[in-house]
């Protein structure tokens, strides 16, 4: 118990302490985005790891959400910082659909649905240029030069995103989100609307997937449809941030998210400059085998499976010494 | 008035007529066996009444009201608990957290769902077992766990899909006497059950059917004398 309080209470102090120390924007740009995707692997999680309806489509939410922020300066002539409530609240609406289509197959087909879901939609946002200007994108002003509101505004939403989805889990809908990934049928016998707290599920996964894409908006100051609605850099990624972090727990995306953008970025930056450029080319193929591994070695994730790390480790030291 | 009342009901399957003009009553506080050798229809029945799939024809009248039509769900919360003979334990959560789940079903509270969980489990001998897997119980014990997740969400009337099947003759006896106390609580039970030492000591009637259809009905001397069950089950076994 005392333990676990001088944990948090240090994880706290870094979290807060984190951009004041560490100066270098570079390195808190890489922050920032690691934590905007603790909110997407969370919310992926939700859905895909405790309810068991995995997504391949989550770049519908958060294009819609980052879409919502930008159109309040070039439609309404308003702050895109509206589009954070607004972009969650509007992504719930489409999730509203896109459950109503889609959870009416089970398992495989649902992924394929969500998958297909999201090309229509990046296809839809290319083409509705008088709503998106389509491949031309949405530019935006930044509202701060420093990277330091970004940054908190980013914890406070990654924290909440947490906290809620653990406070869910540990209530009602959490019960029944997990006995419906188990088995579906089981679940309806048990008097329990399983069409209801799928669309539950998806809606509250959808909110913060929305308010984390209208966040990057207002922090990159700039969207096109293949970046918000990639189904490489978006909707995969969530699945890879989710499944090596961790399905099913609650830490396991926060700690996929830091290692994924992580990842993602040495090999942008071909080994930081160490390597020749082509090592840049190799991400995907570099991101394929570290989900072979984790699959093969830690089915359940750096955090699910973290007694065997430990176990492993222990044993290498208690042999080298 | 009764309970539930199968009338008329009939289940095709693209051609294959798996029940056929079906008609039977459970009473208040009874215990109802269903038998009829393998393929007979029995599970198709119960998976009519809770809905998971439409009827082809006839209907089902709960409580003096038609559930035709109604969501799986809503059966349950009407008062209908079923078992699955081939048994579906949530496997990667505990067995208090199977039947904690279940039980929020008529309770809100976490506190109260867990409470009523563990009222049930022990109820079903099972409380020993609250903190392991689901996936981690040998077949008597998922057997129960089925019970006890239909119990907590307190049915007025429990259907129980072959609970004794692949039981050990000790399980069998604890078996019996849990279904003897579930009815003493004034659950009424509809058992579809092919062990004949389980019907014949705690049913009040039996239902027999064959290829789909109703082939006697009566007390458990009655159908045990009847000609056409021997030949159903004997003509099984002889072929
Ligand atoms: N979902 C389904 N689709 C097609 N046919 C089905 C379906 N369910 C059952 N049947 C068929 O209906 C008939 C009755 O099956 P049912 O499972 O009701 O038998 P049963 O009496 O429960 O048998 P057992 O004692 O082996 O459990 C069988 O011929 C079966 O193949
Ligand atoms: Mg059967």
């Amino acid at each position: 118990m005392q333990r676990k309080t001088i944990f948090w209470g240090i994880l706290g102090l870094i979290a807060l302490g984190f951009p004041l120390v560490v100066r270098s924007p570079y390195y808190q740009h890489l922050v920032i985005i690691s934590l905007m995707w603790v909110v997407i692997g969370s919310s992926w999680n939700l859905l895909a790891g405790y309810t068991g309806q995995v997504s391949f489509g989550h770049a519908i939410f958060f294009g819609v959400g980052a879409y919502t922020a930008g159109l309040f300066p070039t439609h309404l002539g308003l702050s895109a910082w509206w589009g954070m409530l607004a972009g969650g609240i509007i992504s719930m609406l489409v999730a509203l659909f896109v459950g109503w289509v889609c959870f009416r197959l089970r398992g495989p087909y649902f992924a394929l649905a969500t998958l297909a879901g999201g090309e229509i939609v990046r296809l839809i946002a290319i083409n509705w240029e008088s709503l998106t200007e389509g491949m031309v994108g949405i530019l935006i002003i930044q509202s701060f030069k420093s990277k330091l509101p970004y940054y908190y505004i980013v914890l406070i939403l990654a924290v909440a995103s947490i906290l809620v989805i653990d406070l869910i889990m540990k209530s009602k809908w959490g019960y029944y989100f997990v006995s419906i990934r188990e088995d579906q049928d089981a679940a309806e016998s048990m008097g329990i609307n399983t069409t209801l707290y799928k669309n539950v599920s998806l809606l509250v996964s959808a909110f913060f997937t929305g308010m984390a894409g209208a966040f990057y908006m207002n922090y990159m100051a700039f969207i096109d449809p293949e970046v918000v609605f990639s189904l490489h850099f978006i909707s995969i990624m969530a699945i890879l941030v989710g499944i090596v972090g961790g399905v099913a727990t609650i830490w396991g995306p926060a700690v996929g998210a830091f290692i994924m953008v992580g990842l993602q970025e040495t090999f942008r930056s071909s080994l930081f400059g160490l390597a020749p450029k082509w090592i840049s080319q190799a991400h995907a193929l570099a991101f394929g085998l570290l989900v072979i591994f984790v699959i093969m070695y830690l089915p359940n994730g750096i955090v699910g499976d973290w007694a065997t790390i430990k176990r492993v480790f222990m044993r290498t030291r208690r042999s080298a010494g | 008035m009764a309970l539930l009342e199968i009338k008329n009901l009939t289940k095709s399957f693209r051609g294959l007529t798996a029940v056929n003009n079906v008609s039977f009553e459970v009473d208040e506080g009874e215990i109802v066996s269903l038998i009829g050798p393998n393929g007979a229809g029995k599970t198709t029945i119960f998976n009519c009444i809770n809905q998971f799939f439409p009827l082809t024809a006839g209907d089902i009248i709960f409580r003096g009201k038609s559930i035709k039509g109604m969501k799986t769900y809503k059966i349950c919360q009407l008062g209908i608990g079923r078992t699955f003979q081939v048994v579906k334990p949530l496997k990667r959560m505990t067995v208090l957290d199977n039947v904690t789940a279940s039980s929020f079903c008529r309770i809100n509270s976490i506190q109260d769902a867990r409470r009523k969980a563990i009222e049930v489990l022990e109820f079903c001998n099972l409380l020993s077992e609250k903190d392991k897997l689901a996936r981690s119980l040998p077949i008597g014990g998922r057997k129960r766990l089925e019970i006890a997740r239909a119990l907590a969400t307190e049915p007025k009337l429990l259907l129980l899909d072959e609970t004794a099947a692949g039981l050990n003759p000790s399980e069998l006896d604890e078996a019996i006497d849990l279904i003897r106390r579930i009815r003493e609580t004034g659950v009424s039970i509809l058992m579809v059950e092919h062990i004949m030492k389980v019907v014949m000591t705690i049913s009040d009637r039996i239902h027999a059917i064959n290829f789909g259809q109703t082939i006697a009905e009566g007390t458990p001397e009655e159908v045990a004398n009847n000609k056409a069950v021997i030949e159903a089950y004997l003509g099984e076994k002889h072929a």
